[in-house]
């Protein structure tokens, strides 16, 4: 196949001069379905940062009367609730908004905290090597060693439910993932030239860490950190969902789709409609990241 | 050598091989002519890109998508191999018509034994096999340690179970050459089967492949870009640039007087040390693109006695002595 | 296999072992909350029964004797008394492990036999509608939630169309006195066909459920594995040997393509253990996972602390045979 790709060499030839990470952007944005659902991640994101003026209704008031209402286009139901009402009469659909702020800012806030601390240890350990590098590894390893859901809930139940809680117990076994990217790129790029460079001049450790070498490992850790966030929402949904995660009256959409449990004989739309919001959510969020990570893919770019 | 001999055994006649890319349509191989006559060896010279590989992998039929073949006819032993079913292809791959690879540690598989990979081609195709399972089995292995013996292979019993990694470079491409050789075919297809070797090894692996020939009176085809290796081993040798045949004829007329100036600038570029220090003269330029070429002389923008008539579409001119070149300044003889 | 390197391998295990040891006895002894207060809650109890309490628990020593009573304790196999059961901790998890390992079993071979052959053809038959949908179901069986699809999958087939069963593992009329307590084996094992649907039909949805995710996985690095394999100059090879289709499916390209697949498959089935917990308490599954959620309710923490260790231990164990099926699998990898 050298030949095809010999035919489309001076093709690519006529892009060069623009900085990699622009064209990498470029490759991402020809990938319509990708740019599709990083748009629709945008909706998402805009959904939860204006829940309160979205949803019709309040998601905490409960009103007896409209118990396990059937959704808008079904007989018994009505269209301002569009998609029904649960086991204590509050709108779904509001819920399902309103439960879009517990999950974005959950997996944001794991993500952050979990590919910050990855970075730092990552940094520490391929570059400096040595008893840091050993120190950090083995962590790794040990951690490694738990599936991540019995970590999560071992710690959920020692610790007590909360926001703050499932953040840190996500983030405690997140870190590792970036961590270990981070560490991959930092040995591969610290024998580069411009590091030597950095060092001949005199530079301190530190500086070469945070400036010569972070900027350029950036990219596959970025690309990691969105994959990663469809599954951590998955997690803490499934830690709702098991009555380890926000407590109510806080709508998470776990939580909702365990609270639509007692009624699936009756009034399936209570468990099914938050289950649908975590899918799409994470679907566009899977293509999306995906999307991203072909788009900075070295092969690409010959 | 300057008769024809009466049939040959592989007759290719305008093939064309397109691979449909995203850039664009390349026709790898442009109107190709082949012949191989029994018995003979011919060398098939071009650089990278020039079509050599996919003119015989057309051949074998082993063109894959994004590629195909576009038009042409190919006949072998007087079969047309176009219009055969693809059993039928299959039958005479690794039969009749065998080939080897370039590099011999990816072309053998990994996690089969190289007793295996010999012994599968036996039993694909050859029908002298006894029936009963144990006999057919010891049958094959016999066949198959006679064949890594052919190629100097020592202990060949206890060779067959091993890995292709456990062999070196040179011994790896000899099993290659067995496993192609197990069922005696008439035509061997070599492709590059020297360039990923060491010099030393070189020799003794074109030693072996011209010793075969003699003995199985096998026809051979060198595709080389290496003009040494061809003037030592081949009767006839056939120039490819950009995807066409651009001249041919017997070795040793072509090597001493190259009527094309692509030939040329690849025999001046030999470094030779009869011609210590003198600089070495490479061809200038580059392959041009072969997407959607315009008809005319591929080594226009290359060739340093270039005319404007040769903005048009060249054809292969008959010079003569079984030689012909594809240069619009050459005198056409009509024999 | 070189015994002494693997034994050198099962001892690098040993620090991972205390590792993941230290933690869990960590998590359990640093976060915030006295836990005999906890488990206390309202109930009226004299400060002389807390003290015996305390002491039961060993609560009242000093952390770095109790770290080392827990080691003790976690290599016999004596994780104290579970209140709430009135038995030993390690029995009630002894009595529940068959469920959750017949479970897991079951996720893993329908992932398999799913999975692989979907993978394959989607290679195969590249950018058909085969591949496409293969392609679609990778990417929603990844971005299903598990413990939502379980949901759905009851209301659709047990409550909806009443062909399985809402929950448990097996219904009353069908029990059997135990062997190996996989129900599926045992019902066999003592002639009630009856009694074997009823516990297939049980395991059923469970074992999709808990399956999916890795299903989705496998398909993908099956596809890609293949694909690539495809591309390989060996498959090249075999192909110019002439030999049929199958063989080269069957023998040259899968036993290579496979390899990533066995491997993820070995390290996944970790990752089947953290999922059982959702699953189990979906469908009401008499398991370990189940067992931890309810125990996390009551604040039963001896149990739950033994059944992370219990869990994590398993982790490290299944991924040290990953590891070593890998070696096994591709013959260029030593141990």
């Amino acid at each position: 196949m050298t030949v095809a790709d010999d035919a489309a060499a001076p093709a690519m030839a006529a892009d060069q001069g623009k900085s990699l990470f622009k064209r990498n952007l470029e490759n991402f944005a020809e990938n319509r379905l990708a740019l599709a659902s990083a748009v629709l991640v945008l909706i998402f994101v805009l959904m939860a940062i204006f829940a309160p003026w979205i949803a019709p209704h309040d998601p905490n008031e409960t009103d007896l009367f409209r118990r396990l209402q059937p959704p808008g286009w079904m007989p018994g139901g009505e269209w301002s609730y569009l998609l029904g009402c649960d086991g204590l009469g509050r709108d779904i659909l509001s819920r399902i908004i309103y439960g879009s702020r517990i999950s974005i800012f959950i997996g944001t806030a794991v993500i952050l905290v979990a590919t910050t601390i990855g970075i730092v240890a990552g940094l520490a350990a391929g570059y400096l090597r040595g008893w840091v590098d050993i120190a950090i590894s083995r962590l790794v390893d040990i951690l490694l060693g738990f599936p991540y859901l019995i970590f999560a809930i071992g710690l959920m139940a020692m610790m007590g439910p909360g926001l703050f809680n499932i953040i840190l117990a996500l983030a405690y076994k997140e870190w590792v993932i970036p961590c270990r990217v981070v560490r991959g790129e930092t040995l591969a790029v610290r024998e580069l030239e411009y590091v030597e460079a950095a060092r001949a001049i005199g530079a301190s450790r530190f500086h070469i860490m945070l400036r010569e070498i972070m900027p350029n490992i950036l990219s596959p850790v970025i690309v990691v950190s969105t994959i990663r966030m469809a599954d951590v929402i998955i997690l803490e949904a499934s830690l709702s969902f098991l009555g380890l995660g926000v407590q109510p009256p806080t709508a998470s959409w776990g939580s909702m789709v365990a609270d639509g449990r007692a009624f699936i004989l009756e009034a399936w739309w209570v468990s099914t409609f938050p289950g649908l919001a975590i899918l799409l959510l994470v679907l566009v969020i899977n293509v999306a990241s995906q999307g991203l990570r072909d788009a900075f893919d070295p092969r690409f770019n010959e | 050598m300057t008769t024809m001999p009466a049939t040959p055994l592989l007759q290719v006649q305008g093939l064309r091989t397109v691979f449909e890319t995203r850039a664009g349509r390349v026709f790898a191989v442009d109107g190709v002519d082949v012949t191989v006559n029994p018995g003979e060896c011919l060398g098939v010279v071009g650089e990278s890109g020039s079509g050599k590989s996919v003119t015989f992998s057309s051949v074998m039929g082993l063109v894959r998508p994004p590629g195909r073949i576009d038009s042409g006819s190919i006949h072998f032993e007087g079969r047309d191999l176009r219009a055969l079913s693809p059993q039928d292809m299959r039958k005479i791959r690794g039969r009749d018509i065998a080939m080897t690879m370039q590099d011999a540690l990816t072309a053998l598989n990994p996690a089969l034994t190289v007793g295996e990979q010999i012994l599968e081609v036996l039993y694909a195709h050859d029908e002298t096999l006894p029936h009963g399972r144990m006999a057919r089995r010891k049958a094959a292995r016999a066949k198959a340690v006679e064949m890594l013996e052919l190629v100097g292979i020592a202990s060949a019993g206890d060779r067959l179970k091993y890995y292709p990694h456990e062999f070196s470079g040179g011994m790896r491409q000899r099993i290659m050459i067995a496993i192609a050789l197990a069922c005696r075919p008439k035509l061997l297809i070599a492709d590059e089967p020297t360039t990923a070797l060491d010099v030393t090894i070189q020799a003794q692996v074109l030693e072996l492949i011209a010793d075969i020939r003699v003995r199985l009176g096998m026809s051979v085809v060198l595709i080389t870009h290496d003009l040494g290796v061809v003037s030592e081993y081949c009767d006839r040798v056939m120039v490819m640039y950009a995807g066409q045949v651009v001249e041919e004829g017997p070795t040793a007329s072509v090597i001493q007087k190259p009527q094309h100036p692509y030939t040329r600038g690849l025999l001046q570029s030999i470094p030779r040390l009869s011609l210590r220090g003198q600089k070495i003269k490479p061809i200038e330029g580059q392959v041009p693109d072969l997407i959607d070429l315009p008809p005319q002389c591929r080594f226009y923008s290359r060739c340093s006695e270039r005319l404007d008539a040769c903005m048009n579409r060249i054809d292969m001119r008959e010079l003569g002595d079984l030689r012909r070149a594809r240069c619009i300044r050459l005198p056409e003889v009509k024999a | 296999m070189q015994l002494g390197k693997l034994v050198e391998r099962l001892l690098q295990l040993v620090p991972v072992l205390l590792g993941v040891s230290t933690i869990v006895f960590l998590m359990m002894a640093l976060t915030p909350g006295d836990p005999v207060e906890i488990m206390i809650g309202d109930q009226p109890i004299t400060p002389a029964e807390e003290l015996t309490l305390r002491q039961d628990l060993g609560l009242d020593k000093p952390i770095g004797e109790r770290f080392v009573v827990f080691l003790e304790n976690a290599v016999t196999g004596d994780f104290g008394m579970s209140l709430f059961h009135r038995r030993p901790v390690f029995d009630v998890i002894v009595e529940r492990l068959p469920a959750t390992i017949e479970l897991s079993l079951v996720a893993l071979i329908i992932a398999l036999v799913t999975s692989i052959p979907l993978g394959v053809m989607a290679a195969i038959k590249k950018n058909t509608i085969i591949d496409r949908f293969a392609t679609i179901g990778s990417l929603l069986g990844v971005s299903l939630p598990g413990f939502w699809f379980g949901i759905l999958l009851l209301m659709l087939f047990a409550v909806q169309l009443r062909l399985l069963p809402v929950s448990g593992r097996i219904g009353f009329d069908s029990e059997v006195a135990p062997i190996t307590h996989f129900l599926l084996v045992d019902t066999l094992l003592r002639g009630r066909l009856d009694a074997f649907w009823d516990a297939l039909s049980h395991i059923l949805l469970p074992a999709i459920t808990l399956g999916l995710p890795m299903t989705a996985i496998l398909t993908r690095v099956t596809r890609t594995s293949m694909l690539e394999v495809l591309r390989q100059d060996y498959v090249a090879f075999a192909e110019a040997k002439g030999l049929s289709r199958r063989r080269i499916l069957f023998r040259h390209a899968l036993k290579n393509a496979l390899i990533p697949t066995v491997s993820v498959a070995a390290l996944e089935t970790g990752s089947l253990l953290g999922g059982n917990m959702i699953v189990e308490t979906v469908f009401g599954w008499p398991g370990l996972g189940r067992l931890v959620v309810e125990s996390i309710f009551v604040r039963n923490y001896p149990l739950v602390q033994a059944a992370v260790l219990f869990y994590a231990v398993t982790y490290v164990l299944v991924n040290f045979v990953a590891d070593l099926l890998y070696t096994l699998l591709n013959p260029r990898v030593k141990l």
